[in-house]
């Protein structure tokens, strides 16, 4: 029993932090929405170079072979500054599916190309536009198309980053991929949405803190008042008992029993919940500044928002941790189980 | 990163296991706090557990423990709240002083003190709220004054949990003109010494669980005093730390009550309201996330590093978890929800209003709420004092 990080961990998440603390900034974001563009090439370029995009990646395809764990670190970073590419759901979530499925197909080939994914609980999908495959569900079975093989319309999301997509496609028009384990891709969009959801959440108090001190109001900082101080202690909270659960969840994902989903549904639950609540605390901290489009805050609370109720509903996450409890021993004893060891 | 029991770990929560199911009373005892009976009973309950070795695990052997590791600690605290095993009538003692005896003791003090706390023949009571010095505790005036080789104490103490019945206080006193976190030592005195009066004080759940503390010229040697004169506030911020940060609040306690609960859902659900299941599976998500928590903060201490500002929102989330968690149990029960335990129709499984009632002190004791937040904003987040 160890609940620590390793030194190479440790080492990708400063990487990621680095990275995205150079190539993220507010001013990155100011540009990119003057511009309208989709993507930031340099950075984009980046993050290729580092290997992200290729962490999660059986070492026969090329990849680094890491786990979801060492993925859920940089996806907290990107978190934390909003990252407007779809890193997550793409190396993340669809190319390590594909690798399995078609492991020869040429949008593989290329490190820099992305990868979309639609799923009934993600209907709407970031950049497909962009992609260089689309892999798709209908009923357990996974097809891939390029954006040309699909009719895609456009539907805008309140989060300025996220130019999202409706796909509407024919199966008899794109390539049957066959049976797939969409229960891993799906519990792995939920873990790294949960992980983007501390960095989120960490950035919205950072704000707030940084804010309150600049901030006079009756001749001093609003950093010395205490209701704003207990407002982010508050935020601060919810983070400190969100990620343990995220690292629990990102550490034992891939064992896909009733226990290993309940922890991802649990994680995707609390530090989305954490997300929000630090970002809305964040802007009441900020008065009318948080408020305005000018200040940055809203980023965070809108990709929060996003986040949330794409890949399960809260409702859906809830009633997965109630299957947990009501189908498997409960008790202090349980909080590492698997379920085979209760057959 | 691993997330499973080694080996060794499972052989220890099954010797724990073993022994408790073949020593755990079979009846609740009587509390601890609501007669002298029942305090006794709970002592005697403590030395049979320092029969098999299992008084305070996490100490040396030398002290009257194990020497065993903090991931060993949870997993005997994890059989203990699973067995039902009874309250640990010594907890200001083993998880509060014990741990700081521990860092600030000399090895003649750790010696005389340590074995007979995880004996249960010394049970200690923590002496160091004032009517003046609550949340601001640097505000105590009680004093010790060194004569000779012995300490004069004087003074006025409240709240202290267990004094009524307890053999020995941890109190915090100061020197004469001293002020504010100068000039404050941390000094044991016995309970029934001479120039002590202890009057006991009514909780709200009727039972004398805390007492207020006279000391007039009392005296004890100056080996009663932890650490330097002077040195009282640092040593009470540390303990401080473990009492928030670690060992008072075991996650298996709550873990315990959450699958409690899970039961009681279970048995109630066709006939209430569908909507409090999600409070059920949120008491669940908390327990666990507590847990979580706690195990990643056991790592971390185990590789070196120390407990910070950090153990004031384990104080928060605690407290507040436990709250909701036995109200949830109070919605489901409806109407039942206010019967004692000795009425007919009350649920007799668990004393969920009992456990409501004491869930209700949490965000005071232990440094209020209030003040975790501000020290979370302040020490965590970096936000002015002033
Ligand atoms: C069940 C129980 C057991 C206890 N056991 C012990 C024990 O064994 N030994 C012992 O020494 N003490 C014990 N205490 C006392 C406990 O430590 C104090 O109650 C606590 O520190 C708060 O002090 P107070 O009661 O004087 O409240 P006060 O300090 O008077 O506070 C009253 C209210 O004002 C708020 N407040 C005060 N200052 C601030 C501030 N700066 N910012 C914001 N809000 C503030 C508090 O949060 C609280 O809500 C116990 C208390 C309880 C309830």
């Amino acid at each position: 029993m160890d609940f620590t990080l390793n030194d190479e961990q440790r080492m990708f998440a400063e990487t990621a932090q680095t990275l995205f603390a150079d190539t993220c900034t507010p001013d990155h974001w100011r540009k990119q929405m003057e511009t309208g563009d989709a993507r930031d090439d340099a950075r984009w370029q980046a993050i290729v170079e580092t290997g992200f995009t290729l962490l999660l990646l059986p070492e026969e395809a090329g990849g680094l072979g890491l786990t979801e764990l060492d993925f859920a670190l940089i996806a907290e970073r990107a978190g934390y500054v909003a990252l407007p590419e779809p890193l997550a759901e793409s190396a993340g979530v669809a190319a390590p599916m594909l690798a399995v499925l078609a492991p020869d197909h040429e949008a593989l080939a290329d490190p820099s190309t992305t990868i979309a994914i639609q799923h009934p609980s993600a209907p709407y999908v970031a950049d497909a536009d962009l992609a260089g495959a689309i892999l798709l569900y209908k009923d357990g079975e996974a097809y891939v198309a390029t954006p040309d093989q699909v009719a895609l319309t456009r539907e805008s999301s309140i989060d300025p980053f996220r130019r999202l997509f409706r796909i509407d496609w024919d199966p008899a028009n794109v390539t049957s991929l066959g049976k797939a384990d969409w229960d891993l891709a799906f519990d792995r969009a939920a873990l790294f949405c949960a992980a983007q959801g501390l960095g989120l959440a960490q950035r919205a108090v950072d704000m707030a803190v940084a804010y309150a001190q600049e901030r006079q109001q009756f001749g001093k900082a609003i950093s010395t008042y205490q209701a704003v101080k207990h407002h982010l202690a508050s935020a601060q909270v919810a983070i400190e008992f969100a990620r343990p659960v995220v690292m629990a969840a990102a550490a034992d994902v891939a064992r896909q029993d009733v226990q290993s989903r309940a922890r991802v549904s649990h994680a995707k639950l609390v530090a989305l919940e954490a997300a929000d609540k630090a970002a809305r605390a964040s802007i009441q901290v900020h008065g009318a500044m948080g408020y305005s489009w000018e200040v940055d805050v809203h980023l965070f609370l809108k990709r929060a928002l996003a986040l949330t109720q794409a890949w399960g509903t809260p409702a859906f996450h809830r009633s997965r941790i109630a299957t947990r409890i009501f189908t498997q021993p409960i008790g202090p004893d349980q909080t590492f189980a698997r379920e085979n060891e209760n057959a | 990163m691993d997330l499973t029991y080694t080996p060794e770990q499972q052989a220890f929560r099954a010797e724990v296991r073993a022994w408790l199911e073949a020593h755990v009373p079979s009846e609740p005892l009587e509390h601890f706090d609501a007669t002298r009976e029942g305090f006794e009973a709970h002592r005697e309950w403590e030395k049979t557990l320092k029969s098999g070795d299992w008084g305070m695990v996490t100490w040396p052997k030398e002290y009257g423990g194990r020497g065993l590791d903090l991931i060993q600690w949870l997993i005997f605290e994890e059989e203990y709240y699973r067995a039902g095993a009874p309250g640990r009538v010594n907890q200001n003692g083993i998880f509060l002083l014990g741990p700081t005896l521990m860092e600030f003791g000399t090895h003649e003090q750790k010696a005389r003190f340590l074995p007979k706390m995880a004996s249960g023949e010394e049970i200690w009571a923590q002496a160091w709220s004032e009517p003046m010095a609550g949340s601001d505790l640097a505000g105590v005036r009680s004093t010790a004054v060194l004569d000779g080789d012995e300490y004069v104490l004087n003074g006025h103490k409240i709240w202290s949990s267990r004094a009524v019945f307890a053999d020995w206080a941890f109190g915090l006193f100061r020197a004469p003109g001293s002020e504010r976190h100068h000039g404050m030592s941390l000094i044991f005195f016995p309970l029934d010494a001479p120039g002590v009066t202890v009057n006991a004080i009514k909780k709200i759940n009727g039972h004398v669980g805390f007492a207020e503390i006279f000391l007039e010229d009392v005296r004890v040697p100056a080996f009663n005093r932890l650490g330097d004169e002077g040195q009282g506030w640092h040593i009470c911020m540390a303990t401080a730390g473990f009492e928030r940060g670690l060992m008072l609040r075991s996650p298996a306690r709550y873990q315990v009550a959450a699958a409690k609960l899970a039961g009681l859902w279970q048995e109630y659900k066709d006939a209430v309201d569908p909507a409090l299941e999600a409070d059920v599976v949120r008491a669940h998500m908390n327990a666990e996330a507590y847990a979580l928590n706690i195990y990643q903060t056991a790592s971390r201490l185990m590789a070196g590093a120390k407990i910070g500002p950090e153990a004031s929102t384990n104080k928060i989330f605690w407290s507040e978890l436990d709250i909701h968690l036995t109200q949830t149990a109070l919605s489901i029960l409806g109407t039942k929800a206010e019967l004692m335990h000795d009425a007919p129709d009350a649920y007799h499984a668990t004393d969920w209003i009992d456990d409501y009632i004491f869930a209700l002190a949490g965000p005071i004791y232990a440094g209020s709420n209030e003040i975790q937040r501000n020290i979370i904003a302040e020490r965590m987040l970096g936000l002015p004092r002033k």
